[in-house]
């Protein structure tokens, strides 16, 4: 019965692979080409000294980003991860301090704490339809504010010490925030890759419609893919409070549009339905490696936010640009 | 100078990355002349609109326009050159009114330095086009106020206004009734009798002759023959399209029908559906028919969990269900293949695979975690078993052609184990060829025992391949041809426009 044309999907089959590898390959193509002109500009950037002091400073963003790229699968978005991070940092600080939790206690309640905040996000945005950005801009300050109240604004020193090695400690030359970001992007590449979660998380960013008509509850996937997103930010304020050594409801501010040029660096599109976790990451390393550079040629901080931002300009157009040329058809 | 040509193309090729688009091909058009554009999806008849309209660049050939050669440097040149193309997919801002989108790019200006709108100018300029074509619209009302064959005219208008020469009409009767398609065909003649020539795009090969004067068929890139309507019959055509006889467009088998599969028994939703009685039976065609908006579509939604019923019960195998989503449907059995297949159906970004196991992953998985060998096994199964003609289960489905994008929908629905399927214009923007593929499938799935309701607007389908045929009118099922022999068009036309009634 065959009636069609037979070149059209070898041909598709071709274009997709050169698009798939464009999306892929470019912007680690991009990060390499990044870390030669870092070479070339500072002699110390490549020492193993630096590198590692890079992946450090990648790691609280990547995790945070690694949650955001969920939600934006699904074409959604959560601006409240920053005060999420703050809010986890502080729970499990007064859990620590005022009622003298033992710090795994104090851990499990913090995470506890941030998923509820995620699962609250993903409430209000199926069940009140309210669309996320406003959902989560709304408990980016609610959550911020209680962070605030429950300190009355003042940092918290005298943490427990039996848990500062997920921020401060090393496993031979690697350190454990390494570890930890590594572990949680294999464990969030399994979900997207082998679960139903991931399944319809791109299926409910590439067509809410279709997921709707194939009886994939949207709501309760919608509600999951928050609290997972809320719950890794939870991590990430762990991972920070053990590094500073204090419980701090100021921290992390604007980590959100970290998370967010992390993720469409990568190359998700902001439209949902596509992107790996994977090219998250590398968006984490391009803008770590970029921030490191500007402090090794002791470019001021007022400048660096400048750059940073062009950067995230120039990389979504970049990647509209190859979706241009990918899509000709 | 009648016979002048108002457009030529000649030696036309097109080149993509490892295709040939086009390879040689002509068509001319004359003043005042429909010239019909056929064609198989992957014709190459989009191309062609594309290198007229100035999306594309030829790689070959030359382009006459008034006997004059000329370049189309792009979209704007080509609208300058009075060259306009109404897509299937309108491109009006829904927001804005009819004059302001007949007019939008080009506003009269009072103070142009100042982009001071000559408001007063835009409104009786539209006024006027839109009496000239002979459309009862007002300027001043919004665009998403319209219905498609409205918006269709609202195009039309923007067309005119522009002085266009040459339109082009892309699929412009997919989405109309038959009342709206004798609007358009008339406003099509006032066109004509201005000298516009047309180049009409459609599949729909039964309105051909009702509104073309010549047609040109296109097969895979290339030019296959011009002919004069007037001269030439249905079969001619698709076996030009195709290449060779369709022994058979509707293949109909007989299966001995089983037990009743489904029951729907006073199904009523406030102003869309009234006391819907509805019986399918296990390997039976039953073909829904009626005007577009008669609400067949949304009786599918509500019987699938779609929408809520206010009212009504549903029964499957005997036994009662309820029905509250369309995970609970898909649970009872039913599956739904939408009409708006892009929309409903697919999520065009993923992977085949991953589109075939949307609404049956609980039977590939774990818990949540999906069996990836079995998964693919079962992909594969399926992509064998349906002939889905794709390089690999991990090809996006957004580029596979309308007929294999069908039955990657179909796999879906197998796989989840339905008993009774739902078919909601199973052949809409399907190729000629793989139409018969379509029901083929079908009668597979009839012959084991599966219950199919196929709702259609082509009645020649739904009097060929259906066991029993329901009309629908104004959300009730106003007509029950147990036997399908002898049911004419004409016959199930005058149920569904409610010019026939029987009573009961």
């Amino acid at each position: 019965m065959s009636v069609e044309k037979a070149a059209a999907p070898g041909q598709s089959g071709l274009k997709r692979l050169v698009s798939h590898a464009l999306q892929n390959l470019g912007p680690l193509l991009a990060l390499v080409l990044l870390c030669i002109i870092a070479a070339i500009a500072s002699p110390v950037f490549l020492s193993p000294r630096n590198i590692l002091n890079v992946l450090r400073q990648s790691s609280i963003n990547a995790i945070i980003a690694a949650g955001m790229t969920l939600t934006i699968l699904t074409a959604g978005i959560d601006l409240s991860v920053g005060s999420v991070v703050a809010l986890a940092s502080t729970t499990m600080g007064l859990l620590m301090i005022h009622h003298g939790a033992a710090s795994s206690v104090a851990i499990g309640g913090a995470l506890i704490l941030a998923a509820f905040v995620g699962v609250i996000n993903g409430l209000v945005i199926t069940k009140m339809r309210v669309p996320p950005f406003i959902a989560t801009l709304g408990m980016m300050s609610i959550a911020r504010g209680a962070a605030l109240e429950m300190t009355r604004g003042y940092p918290m020193f005298g943490l427990t010490q039996d848990f500062r090695w997920m921020g401060a400690g090393e496993v031979g030359p690697i350190p454990w925030p390494v570890i930890i970001t590594l572990v949680l992007y294999v464990i969030v590449y399994l979900i997207l890759r082998f679960t139903k979660i991931g399944l319809y998380a791109y299926g409910i960013g590439g067509n809410e419609q279709a997921a709707v008509f194939s009886g994939i509850n949207v709501d309760r996937y919608k509600i999951v893919i928050y609290m997972l997103c809320a719950f890794l930010a939870g991590i990430a304020g762990i991972v920070l409070s053990a590094r500073l050594d204090s419980a701090q409801p100021g921290v992390a501010e604007g980590f959100e549009l970290d998370a967010v040029a992390a993720v469409v660096i990568g190359g998700t599109s902001l439209f949902g339905g596509e992107g790996t976790i994977w090219g998250t990451l590398i968006g984490a390393l391009t803008m770590g490696v970029i921030r490191n550079l500007m402090n090794l040629m002791e470019v001021s901080a007022f400048w660096q936010r400048i750059v940073i931002g062009a950067v995230i300009i120039l990389a979504v157009f970049v990647d509209q640009m190859r979706r241009r040329v990918s899509r000709r058809t | 100078m009648g016979e002048s040509s108002l457009l030529e193309m000649r030696g036309i090729t097109k080149r993509f990355p490892g295709v040939l688009a086009l390879d040689n091909v002509r068509f001319d058009l004359k003043p005042g002349e429909v010239h019909v554009l056929l064609g198989e999806n992957g014709a190459g008849k989009s191309t062609l609109i594309k290198i007229l309209s100035g999306v594309y660049q030829k790689d070959e050939g030359e382009i006459l326009i008034d006997g004059q050669p000329t370049e189309i440097q792009n979209t704007h040149h080509a609208q300058q050159l009075g060259i306009s193309t109404i897509y299937q997919e309108l491109n009006l801002i829904p927001q804005l009114d009819i004059a302001k989108n007949v007019h939008l790019g080009r506003e009269p200006m009072i103070v142009p330095a100042l982009q001071w709108i000559d408001f007063g100018a835009m409104y009786r300029d539209t006024q006027r086009v839109l009496d000239e074509l002979g459309v009862d619209l007002n300027p001043r009302t919004l665009v998403r106020e319209l219905g498609v064959a409205q918006q269709q005219m609202v195009e039309l208008a923007k067309a005119l206004s522009f002085e266009s020469r040459i339109m082009v009409m892309d699929e412009p009767t997919a989405a109309l009734t038959e009342q709206e398609i004798r609007e358009l065909f008339s406003t099509i003649r006032t066109l004509q009798e201005r000298g516009v020539g047309i180049i009409y795009i459609s599949h729909r090969l039964q309105e051909l002759a009702q509104v073309g004067n010549r047609v040109t068929v296109f097969r895979d890139g290339c030019f296959v023959g011009t002919r004069n309507l007037a001269d030439v019959t249905t079969d001619e055509l698709i076996a030009m399209m195709v290449g060779r006889t369709l022994d058979d467009r509707f293949p109909k088998v007989a299966v001995e029908r089983g037990r009743e599969a489904l029951r729907v028994e006073r199904l009523n939703q406030e102003g869309v559906l009234r006391d819907i009685n509805l019986v399918a039976h296990h390997g039976e065609i039953t073909g829904i028919a009626g005007l577009m908006g008669a609400g067949r579509t949304e009786m599918a939604h509500a019987i699938f969990g779609v929408t809520k019923a206010d009212s009504g019960q549903i029964f499957i195998d005997g036994e009662r269900v309820t029905i509250n989503s369309p995970r609970d449907a898909i649970d009872a059995g039913l599956a739904y293949l939408p009409e708006d297949r892009k929309g409903h159906g697919l999520v065009l970004l993923m992977s085949v695979a991953n589109n075939v196991i949307m609404a049956g992953v609980d039977s590939l998985s774990t818990g949540l975690v999906i069996r990836e060998g079995e998964k693919n096994r079962v992909v594969d199964q399926y992509i064998h078993a349906l002939n889905i003609r794709t390089p690999s289960a991990r090809q996006q489905v957004q580029y596979l052609s309308g007929g294999n994008q069908q039955k990657v929908v179909l796999a879906k629905w197998l796989l989840s184990q339905a008993t009774v399927i739902i078919f909601d214009e199973p052949t809409r923007g399907v190729d000629v060829g793989a139409k018969v593929e379509v029901y083929q499938l079908m009668n597979e799935l009839i012959k084991q025992g599966v219950a199919i309701i196929m709702i259609s607007s082509e009645l020649p389908e739904i009097l060929a391949m259906s066991d029993r045929i329901l009309v629908m009118h104004e959300g009730t099922l106003v007509k029950e041809f147990a036997d399908p022999k002898g049911v004419t068009e004409e016959l199930v036309l005058g149920y569904a426009t409610g010019g026939i009634r029987d009573e009961r």
